[in-house]
């Protein structure tokens, strides 16, 4: 499943690009953008596996940007 | 909409401008009279040190903060972070030379590089929400709520809670909330916003309506035929909101560049202070030079401004109306050199019309004789021919036979008239003229005696020639392709000016021969097909880039393209490429420029040639010119 959320202050392209990097790293992340420009993050993950793998990635990007939240 | 600070920055604006006059008064005076001089002694350099770090701090202590912070996360190679250590390593080395009482100079840079980086941020967030603003312009057209009637009350509800079937009152001034067919009431809706038709369009009962039209002169009522999500007005919303998500080719590698650059150029630092510091044992020239090294170590300049003129590009080509679908589409259409056109409704008009009336001295008898005939028939061409008669259509007593695969007899007792190919005419024993050309002809007689012949045919939009013109000018390969058969497909394309075409062909013959020319370019060259939408589909998904007509009202048409001409202008095709080279060009400018600078800045930094001042001006300067350069893609094209 793929879902689409909204980036609240994300302020920096070059965090944007690193938060890309480390969402894609996480286990069971399939595929990962994140999107300065529309501040949109995308993830593809397994169904049943989610909620872990979204939690994963809050604490990837609270600890590359920590201004920035992820609207779930 | 324009675009307003918000709270944070007009404090960040504020403390900028604050820390600019602080520091300018204090650099003059420092300039002027030597404040280190003028206290005298050997602690004359606290002066100028705590005055300069009152500035710094004032301008920099949220970038200390936040490097304080990242660093205790584990990102060491955070900006803020390399910021902050080139500039405290400045500050620290002045005081060494305070301390060693050498003449007091470095601290006005140290804290000039964090002002001039903060300035450079505002900018660089100022020139993001701007441009952020111009694209979400685009969502006027989205309906905020739906007068629905239930229980024959007319209550407000959310688009989205009115279900298919249920009847929607829809006032002036109103937006349409959902597609749907008018059940009552006439009035005009204004499509602007939706197809760039500056017209409005009439409906009344009968017509079908779509949803992010504007209601404009009187209550209508409409029969909902879709839900929401599935309405026209989400569509189109989706795409625009979705337009940048598909990355370009560009983008991917600026940020798999930003990913070394970074500790490519800290751990060069490391190695400028250590190496030739060993070996020379000046430590402190090495470690200046180094210190400039981290100042230029932050690749915001490209990772900002690549996507920032691609998103330019997308909002440029939406004003007039070109939706593309990612900055990959503009990249690619760029390179487009094969443009493959279906005929009917993209290159003609789809409709046939009247073209050539013999004997022209004629033609207001024989058009009237022929209306007479075909007014009641629903056939393209008969509807072509009545709406060619200009008069009023006499249709007294006329009884009206048809006769099928040849054509109509009408008679009204004294008359009788023939209309119909050639066939109807020979087997009535009336002989008629060859007439050359192509078109479909439509021969008419009056008690059996022939009176004149009318050609009809579909035509060429206006634009067409000039754009097929403008497209070949470029050194691109014009491909039509058709269902009619040879004779037909000839005519249109020479009057078209394409340079090949390709006749008789079947819808899935269509996907049959593009995936043939698909095969057979080289792999520099891109194929683009532009249809409008109807039946072309699967050609559409298989082209490199496919561009839909007139998209509005043909969803499958929307889903399917990469780019949607919303307005049915094939002008739009030219457009978009010129957008898509402008747009490519100030990228390919901004990439060269920006890696100039910064290499120029590192190469002379580490020969000592230049100081921290230049370096900050470089960055901050550098990220400031690709920002405007790429603001530069979203401004005016002529159509």
């Amino acid at each position: 499943m793929k879902k689409v959320y909204r980036l609240n202050n994300l302020d920096c392209a070059n965090c944007a690009a690193k938060m890309e990097r480390g969402v894609c790293k996480i286990d069971g992340v399939k595929s990962a953008s994140v999107n300065f420009m529309a501040q949109k993050l995308t993830v593809e993950a397994e169904d049943n596996d989610f909620e872990r793998v979204m939690d994963e990635v809050v604490k990837v990007c609270r600890r590359v940007e920590p201004d920035c939240t992820i609207a779930r | 909409m324009k675009y307003k600070l918000g709270k944070k920055e007009k404090r960040n604006l504020i403390r900028i401008v604050f820390a600019l006059c602080a520091f300018i008064a204090l650099f003059t005076a420092d300039k002027c009279i030597n404040l280190a001089s003028a206290v005298g002694g050997k602690l004359g350099w606290l002066l100028p040190f705590f005055l300069y770090l009152a500035v710094y701090i004032a301008i920099g202590c949220d970038v200390l903060w936040r490097a304080v912070r990242n660093i205790l996360r584990g990102q060491i190679f955070d900006e803020n972070f390399l910021m902050c250590v080139a500039t405290l390593g400045a500050f620290a080395l002045a005081i060494t030379r305070g301390v060693n009482g050498l003449e007091t100079e470095g601290f006005d840079e140290a804290c000039a590089v964090l002002l001039f980086y903060q300035a450079g941020e505002f900018f660089q967030n100022y020139a993001t929400n701007k441009s952020r603003v111009s694209i979400s312009s685009l969502m006027d057209i989205r309906p905020d709520h739906a007068n629905v009637i239930r229980d024959g009350d007319a209550i407000t509800v959310d688009p989205s809670e009115v279900k298919i079937g249920e009847i929607i009152l829809v006032n002036p001034g109103e937006k349409v909330p959902l597609d749907g067919i008018c059940v009552k009431g006439k009035s005009a809706l204004d499509t602007k916003a939706l197809t760039g038709e500056s017209v409005p369009a009439e409906v009344e009962a009968g017509m079908s309506v779509i949803s992010g039209a504007v209601n404009l002169t009187s209550q209508i009522e409409v029969e909902v035929k879709s839900e929401f999500y599935d309405s026209t007005v989400s569509k189109i919303l989706e795409l625009v909101e979705n337009a940048s998500d598909k990355k370009s080719k560009t983008e991917s590698f600026i940020t798999k560049f930003a990913k070394y650059y970074t500790p490519a150029v800290v751990f060069l630092a490391l190695a400028l202070a250590i190496i030739p510091g060993a070996v020379t044992g000046n430590w402190t020239l090495w470690t200046y030079r180094a210190l400039n090294f981290l100042v230029v170590s932050c690749p915001c300049a490209l990772v900002i401004s690549i996507p920032l003129s691609f998103f330019a590009g997308i909002g440029a080509a939406s004003k007039y109306h070109i939706l593309i679908k990612g900055s990959n589409y503009l990249e690619q259409l760029d390179k487009a050199n094969i443009f493959v056109f279906d005929k009917t409704g993209t290159l003609t008009k789809g409709a046939f019309e009247v073209i050539d009336v013999q004997p022209a001295c004629d033609r207001e008898e024989i058009l009237r004789l022929a209306a007479i005939a075909e007014k009641d028939s629903s056939h393209p061409i008969a509807k072509s021919i009545a709406e060619a008669y200009a008069g009023e259509i006499d249709d007294n007593g006329y009884v009206l036979t048809d006769i099928s695969g040849r054509g109509i007899s009408a008679t009204d007792g004294n008359d009788t008239i023939l209309c119909g190919n050639e066939k109807l005419m020979r087997e009535n024993g009336i002989e008629f003229p060859e007439i050359s050309g192509t078109g479909t002809r439509v021969h008419v007689a009056l008690n059996g005696k022939y009176v004149g012949t009318v050609t009809i045919a579909d035509t060429l939009k206006e634009e067409t020639t000039d754009v097929i013109g403008r497209l070949n000018a470029l050194g691109a390969k014009t491909v039509m392709l058709t269902g009619d058969n040879e004779e037909v497909a000839a005519e249109i394309a020479r009057q078209a000016g394409v340079t090949q075409y390709k006749a008789s062909l079947l819808p899935q013959d269509k996907v049959t021969e593009v995936e043939r020319m698909l095969a057979q370019k080289n792999k520099t060259e891109t194929l683009c097909f532009t249809g409008d939408g109807i039946n072309d589909a699967p050609v559409l998904m298989r082209s490199d880039i496919g561009i839909a007509m007139g998209g509005v009202g043909s969803d499958a048409a929307i889903e399917a393209a990469d780019i949607v001409l919303m307005k049915d202008d094939l002008r739009g095709l030219p457009l978009a490429k010129r957008i898509a080279r402008k747009t490519m060009r100030v990228v390919r400018e901004n990439i060269v420029f920006s890696l100039l600078v910064k290499a120029a800045i590192l190469v002379l930094s580490a020969l000592g040639i230049t100081n921290m001042w230049v370096a900050v001006f470089g960055d901050v300067g550098v990220a400031v010119i690709a920002i405007l350069n790429a603001m530069r893609v979203n401004s005016k094209y002529k159509i």
